[in-house]
């Protein structure tokens, strides 16, 4: 199932039982997929046009009103364009407010540089009290979704948007603000977010057929981070690597590195963009130019083995 | 019936001791919009002041947030809290920061200093009033300078695209900004053409420190099938002579305890 279908139908069902919930788009909801909404919905599924800092601030002043806005653009749009706005309207004035960016990263694809979100979740990351979410999959989407909605603050929800294999059992149970364990291990851990968790499974086989254990934990949300999680794992293994579909500066590795350097510091290493701009290019391309295929964390993980050593 | 001209003294006294007593603060921006508060709080608004959150009521959001001691003396003439929180301005855990704070302050209904925001989020508070279908009135209050972010206009387009009439905003145009007159820096003419096409009713005050002027129209918005724009010719650092004469100086200036006095005696004299 695309990642947007579960958007639309989980959002459809929020709406029906809870008539608080609001859905705002910038001219993207068809490619976000909750065009459909504005028929079931008309005076709660609407659009500003192409004018993303409104739409946040719009959303804010619905929030005050005791709406639960639901805000969708593109990772880009929705973050770094908006900051100001997010931080301001939404997060300082302490509205509740859902902000969705769908193609994080290099799945943006053809759409190439300017739509290329590499730093999302560093511009949100730094604003106080945002919560930051990605999404493995749509079984962990679709369990995620009621408690964020619940959840009374910003959550800001990078949503991959098409179909993306499935990792978690059809049984998983999402916990709030609690990284989700994938695969006990002794020898490293990785840590996961995103489209990169697929990545790390397959790497896993290749990893097992060599005779390395290795824990695998899934960091849907990357703020505020399962300390306990990181530190208990790393401490465990005594070695790290973070996956992630994003610049290694301001995700996934700086969340993991600052819990670690205080608690528990151990060989990392960072599989994602080395602070890079994005191109166009098919998601297979992408991931070889920026060294995010499952055989870039197989080194990661020989590396930090040696240094653990 | 509340006397509004005295009323305006009362404020504007209250401004003056909450800004100098302190010594530094935004005097000019919020010496023009005196009257406008007093008319929307002594006439237009329903509000109750013993339930600043009472439903249905009706909302300011002053999008120029750093008339914020203007909303602060306005708010505790009418009972939202002590007079006495007025001496707390900016001083360490105030409940009266420099910029409006929905959630420090009772009575105000927005969080607002980066320009531009508070106005779409007026227009979201508007859109929500829709839905609730509670009757409301949204105000909302823009500064001549802050008219120049591109956000006040995103929201223009929104709100006279989603019909909010129920949208009565008000431009307090005193032709200054921090950097010199709006002229000089980057002008807004012709205005009240620029509301116009953007869909919106307009109402150009000549006088907008006429409580009179301003209250009427207001009446006349609230009769509008679009959401009105009301734009105020003001002076920036209106009443109080010394804050007055600085002109573009006068956006945030120190205030000493003799130009206070001064400036309260002269408040006096008009009473």
């Amino acid at each position: 199932m695309e990642m947007r279908q579960v958007l639309s139908s989980e959002l459809e069902k929020m709406m029906t039982e809870n008539e608080n919930i609001v859905v705002i788009d910038a001219d993207l909801a068809k490619p976000n997929g909750v065009m459909n909404l504005r028929k079931l919905f008309p005076e709660r599924a609407f659009d500003v046009g192409i004018a993303e800092q409104n739409m946040a601030s719009i959303a804010a002043g619905m929030s005050s009103y005791g709406f639960v806005p639901f805000i969708t653009t593109f990772t880009p749009f929705a973050t770094r364009r908006i900051c100001d706005q997010i931080a301001i309207s939404c997060a300082y004035a302490k509205q509740n407010v859902k902000i969705v960016g769908s193609d994080p990263g290099i799945s943006a694809e053809f759409n190439g540089g300017t739509h290329m979100s590499m730093e999302d979740i560093g511009v949100l990351r730094s604003i106080p009290e945002v919560v930051i979410f990605e999404p493995v999959d749509a079984v962990q989407f679709k369990a995620a979704l009621p408690a964020l909605t619940d959840y009374h603050g910003v959550v800001y929800i990078r949503m991959f948007r098409k179909v993306i294999g499935d990792v978690f059992p059809a049984d998983y149970k999402f916990e709030l603000f609690k990284a989700s364990p994938i695969q006990e291990g002794t020898d490293v851990t990785i840590f996961t977010s995103g489209i990169m968790t697929q990545e790390t499974m397959v790497a896993n086989e290749t990893l097992k057929s060599e005779g390395i254990s290795a824990e695998i934990i899934n960091i849907h949300t990357i703020k505020p981070i399962d300390r306990e999680a990181v530190v208990a794992s790393a401490k465990k293994t005594g070695a790290v690597v973070t996956a992630e579909n994003h610049n290694v500066i301001g995700g996934l590795k700086s969340a993991v590195c600052e819990v670690l350097m205080e608690e528990c510091p151990v060989p990392l290493r960072a599989v994602g963009v080395q602070d890079q701009f994005g191109q166009v290019g098919k998601m297979d391309y992408l991931k070889e130019v920026y060294r995010m295929r499952a055989q870039d964390i197989v080194s990661a993980v020989k590396e930090v083995l040696a240094l653990k050593k | 019936m509340v006397d509004l001209q005295a009323k305006c003294v009362e404020v504007r006294k209250a401004l003056l001791k909450t800004i100098g007593t302190l010594g530094v603060g935004h005097i000019g921006g919020s010496l023009s919009i005196v009257e406008l508060l007093v008319v929307l709080y002594e006439k237009q608004m329903n509000i109750d002041p013993s339930n600043p959150k009472m439903e249905g009521r009706d909302r300011l959001i002053v999008s120029k947030g750093h008339s914020g001691p203007a909303v602060y003396a306005m708010l505790s003439t009418k009972g939202y809290f002590d007079e006495s929180w007025l001496l707390t301005l900016n001083q360490p855990a105030t409940n009266l920061p420099s910029h409006c704070d929905m959630n420090r302050t009772p009575g105000v209904d927005m969080t607002t200093g980066s320009l531009g925001q508070g106005f779409s989020c007026a227009m979201g508070a508007a859109k929500a009033s829709k839905i609730r279908k509670d009757g409301a009135t949204i105000y909302t209050i823009i500064g001549d300078g802050e008219s120049q972010e591109g956000q006040i206009w995103e929201a223009a387009m929104f709100a006279a695209q989603q019909k909010l009439d129920n949208v009565i905003a008000f431009t307090d145009y005193n032709k200054m900004q921090i950097d010199g007159t709006i002229e000089e820096i980057c002008g807004l003419e012709p205005l009240d053409d620029k509301w116009r096409a953007f869909g919106w009713n307009v109402i150009v005050v000549d006088d907008g420190n006429d409580v009179s002027a301003i209250d009427a129209a207001i009446s006349s918005a609230k009769c509008s099938d679009k959401p009105s724009m009301i734009i105020l010719n003001t002076v920036k650092g209106k009443g109080i002579s010394f804050v007055e004469k600085e002109g573009v100086a006068n956006h945030s200036m120190p205030i000493s305890k003799e130009q206070m006095e001064a400036g309260l005696a002269e408040l006096g004299g008009i009473q």
